[in-house]
């Protein structure tokens, strides 16, 4: 069906994150952030802001709101320029500047032309965006993402240089910087740092839980606020009408509570509704919050206990030696003959199970090492023969009695070994 | 003549025990032109059909995609490379006009990356279809730049283009994480394969003229030597079709029919509790163990021991003792040289030696020791009278070039330290040889 198709269409846009329906929560930020960068726009001058938030809190939807805002104005568009940067892409100053070239399409102005500082270079290129009369110079909106990697650059030069053209007031510039570190400031050198404005705007996800399931709502329904995303408009309203009533329901209500309480991020919510978003079809035409309870029991996998779940019998029994030398010596490394020596005692004492030479124990271990179930403590650069590296154990106790619960045909003996108490 | 193939591929059936895997992934991508979440991340534990599901899957939905190992990335810049060049070469097909698609593309850093892959997705007219990226061993992306698995997991966002990022690995999602947080991607967990699940896979291998029955039965007798010691299931489907024409070979030289399983199990099983201990661990490859099966003919194979290859060295008299000398030294503390060694030792102390397993130095492994020390326990040890000539000292050093001795340390001149390499068992054999009792000398046996 071609309705169902488009739902899913929609549906699928939301969850990747390209779409937001709405923000909650943010109004004061909001405003403050937009007469900023509008104060730049349309008046020429020079500002420089931080969003700062926890990842996943809308840092980056709340700009592009902003923008999108802003750029309904006509007379903003045809003056104001923006560069977008990004910390992961742009990993040293040399490239930024490319970048920031490019997305002034300056590439013309700057052929042929050899600086010596970046300083003069950056300074050229802003020079070059007069506009119509020769006395003022078009604003430049620059935003930083990953704000935190820039701090690393070599001498801080893109930020200092940023900075000082935005306090010396020569070309109006807006710098909106979007971090999640909370702590940013403190990377700046001090002389970038005196040249910032110290504005800083924190967004924190203070969400209630009627809230959150109020968001939940906004997110699966359909046609809101006039736009018109599905053209079946009947169909439309059965299905709002359908996700309101899934909404109060309390199998529903208590998955989101869970949900709630491990964690608030609406990241974590978009995850949690691809699985039901994937049912959709002919025969099952709405969501079910049985399709929920299914996605939330496959999120909430254990998943060291599920890798712990597949080894063989043999690397189980040198896992619970391992533990039972974590024991005995309070922690302490061991290495690969400790191991042996202790598995060697419990076959020789207690099981009826094959004994196995040494070089397949050593397989053994080898794969749980791949697995990283176990770690070496030294770096490789020190060269030891293998079976005398020190180990970690990086499993507890529990989670090794854990999975002896649920391992499929695990042997008695195995079983009482692991629980026994260990004698010094 | 071996009438197997050891890589039978599933590919003309859907994936068999996987179904709640392979269905969920599929409704995840969706149709093609759907957005798909923009990464997912496949983990489980070594031969859990990872792979061999999402190639099945890519082949049956007919997407663009590109498949990379990322052990091969040595560095960033082969990741780039590699997806931007085999995107353009896959899909290049329909343009063959176009020259400019032949040349490779450069790119060294995730900013041009970022921007070829957009314009290359353009460029060959994708933007309606995802494209999907997928990567295997993604570990290994965590050894690159630090900005490279981020990126990764936020390619979607910073290409505004469809694409999806499959990761898959044997590591938990957990210790992936690091920095100041990452885009958790969509995680699908692939459990390992229980003992009938096992059984059914094994049998779709069946070779020629025998029943699938026949072969289950064969199947089930190898799973339980080996399950103990290994679940992944392609070592199991690796011993399986390695040892079944010897399995067969009583049926074939007409002692038994395929009814006498007592008969087969008996003719079996040492042969498979051999395999454990030589091809399971590789020291005889394939070919070998299929030569010396037909070798052997119809009698039952003696079990030697494991180290057949390691004890074919053989060693001039002084070197067998020098070594020993070495084990010693490394195995011993020094202060309990003088009583082993020295013609006459004094008055033994009558206080008895406190000695803790976990000191042992078996446990512990070998200790460095000067170069004068093991000539001092040589003279000691040896027989009649050695002159301290370059002749001794050249066999030491290629005792040092045979990796059964190592050298500590970079000063080679003043005082060299060495350090024992081999093992007890081997070190029992030397000894043997030369009729040395060397357990007597050894410290943590007393």
């Amino acid at each position: 069906m071609e309705t169902l198709d488009a739902v899913q269409a929609v549906l699928r846009e939301r969850m990747s994150g390209l779409i937001c329906p709405e923000l909650l929560g943010f109004e004061n930020e909001t405003k403050t952030l937009h007469d900023v960068i509008e104060r730049t726009a349309a008046f020429g001058e020079s500002n420089s802001i931080l969003l700062i938030g926890p990842r996943g809190t809308g840092k980056s939807t709340l700009l592009k709101k902003i923008l999108d805002d802003l750029n309904k104005d006509k007379r903003i568009t045809r003056n104001l320029q923006t560069v977008y940067l990004n910390g992961l892409l742009q990993t040293d100053d040399k490239i930024a500047l490319k970048e920031i070239t490019q997305q002034l399409e300056l590439e013309n102005t700057v052929d042929g032309r050899v600086f010596g500082s970046f300083a003069e270079n950056l300074r050229f290129l802003l020079d070059s965006l007069k506009s119509g009369d020769q006395l003022s110079s078009k604003p430049v909106l620059f935003v930083l993402e990953e704000f935190d990697l820039f701090a690393h650059h070599k001498n801080q030069t893109l930020l200092y240089n940023l900075f000082d053209i935005a306090q010396s007031a020569q070309t109006p510039l807006c710098v909106v910087g979007l971090t999640c570190r909370l702590d940013v400031i403190e990377l700046l050198e001090k002389r970038v740092k005196s040249r910032f404005s110290h504005r800083q705007i924190y967004l924190f996800n203070k969400q209630s839980f009627k809230e959150f399931v109020y968001v939940f709502q906004t997110y699966l329904q359909l046609n809101q606020d006039k736009t018109i995303e599905v053209k079946d408009s009947k169909f439309v309203k059965k299905w709002n009408t359908e996700v309101e009533k899934l909404a109060k329901e309390s199998a529903m209500l208590d998955i989101l509570r869970r949900q709630f309480n491990t964690n608030k991020d609406i990241r974590a919510l978009l995850n949690l509704m691809v699985i039901p978003v994937g049912r959709l079809s002919h025969t099952h035409q709405y969501l079910l919050s049985s399709d929920f309870i299914d996605s939330f029991r496959h999120h909430s996998i254990d998943s060291k206990a599920a890798i712990l779940h597949g080894i063989s019998v043999l690397e189980l029994c040198l896992v619970i030696a391992m533990s039972h030398l974590n024991e005995i010596y309070d922690g302490e490394p061991f290495n690969f003959e400790m191991v042996y020596n202790e598995y060697r005692k419990f076959s020789e004492r207690r099981s009826s199970m094959q004994k196995f030479d040494r070089a397949v124990v050593m397989k053994a271990f080898e794969h749980l090492q791949q697995l990283e179930l176990i770690m070496p403590l030294d770096n490789s650069s020190v060269r030891i023969q293998k079976e005398y590296r020190l180990m970690a154990l990086l499993l507890d106790k529990s989670q090794i009695l854990e999975t002896l619960q649920k391992y499929p045909n695990c042997p008695t003996e195995i079983k009482q070994w692991a629980q026994s108490a260990v004698l010094t | 003549m071996s009438s197997h193939n050891v890589l039978v591929s599933d590919k003309q059936c859907p994936v068999h025990c996987r179904d709640d895997q392979y269905y969920l992934l599929k409704s995840l991508f969706g149709q093609n032109e759907q957005h798909t979440v923009g990464s997912v991340f496949l983990y489980g534990t070594t031969g859990t059909g990872k792979s061999l599901v999402v190639n099945n899957l890519m082949h049956t939905l007919q997407v663009p995609h590109v498949k990379l190992d990322c052990t091969e990335f040595y560095s960033s810049r082969v990741l780039y490379e590699q997806v931007l060049n085999n995107i353009s070469m896959q899909n290049s097909d329909q343009d063959s006009s176009n020259e400019a698609q032949s040349t490779p593309m450069r790119c060294d850093n995730m900013n041009d990356f970022v921007k070829l892959l957009k314009s290359t997705i353009d460029h060959l007219d994708l933007t309606n279809e995802t494209l999907y990226i997928i990567l295997d061993k993604a570990e290994r992306l965590r050894d690159l730049d630090s900005n490279v698995l981020p990126a990764t997991l936020r390619l979607k966002e910073l290409t505004k283009c469809n694409v999806c990022v499959v990761l898959i690995s044997e590591i938990v999602w957990e210790k992936f994480q690091g920095g100041t947080g990452l885009l958790d991607p969509f995680i699908i967990h692939f459990p390992d394969y229980n003992k009938d699940q096992l059984l059914e896979i094994m049998t779709l291998d069946t070779p020629e003229g025998h029943t699938r029955e026949f072969y289950s039965a064969y199947c089930n007798l190898v799973i339980n030597i080996f399950m103990v010691v290994c679940r992944n299931l392609n070592e199991l489907r690796h011993m399986a079709l390695l040892n079944f024409p010897k399995y067969v070979q009583p049926i074939e030289s007409g002692e038994c029919t395929h009814k006498d399983s007592r008969k087969l199990w008996r003719n079996i099983e040492p042969h498979l509790k051999k395999a454990l201990q030589t091809v399971y661990l590789r020291e005889v490859s394939s070919t070998q163990w299929e030569v010396m099966q037909m070798d052997t003919g119809g009698a039952v194979v003696p079990a030697t021991p494991s180290h057949t290859a390691r004890q074919s060295l053989e060693l001039p008299f002084y070197s067998k003792y020098l070594l020993i000398a070495a084990y010693l030294a490394s195995y011993n503390p020094a202060k309990s040289d003088k009583r082993f060694f020295a013609k006459h030792s004094g008055k033994q102390s009558k206080r008895k030696i406190v000695k803790h397993e976990r000191t042992s130095n078996q446990l512990l492994g070998p200790k460095p020791f000067p170069l004068d020390r093991l000539m001092a326990i040589f003279y000691s040890i040896v027989e009649g009278k050695v002159s301290a000539t370059s002749n001794i000292f050249s066999q030491v050093t290629s005792l040092v070039s045979l990796q059964l001795l190592g050298q500590i340390g970079k000063d080679v001149l003043e005082a060299p330290k060495y350090k024992c390499l081999v093992s007890l068992d081997f070190i029992k054999q030397i000894a043997r040889s030369v009729q040395f009792d060397v357990v007597k000398y050894l410290y943590d046996f007393i």
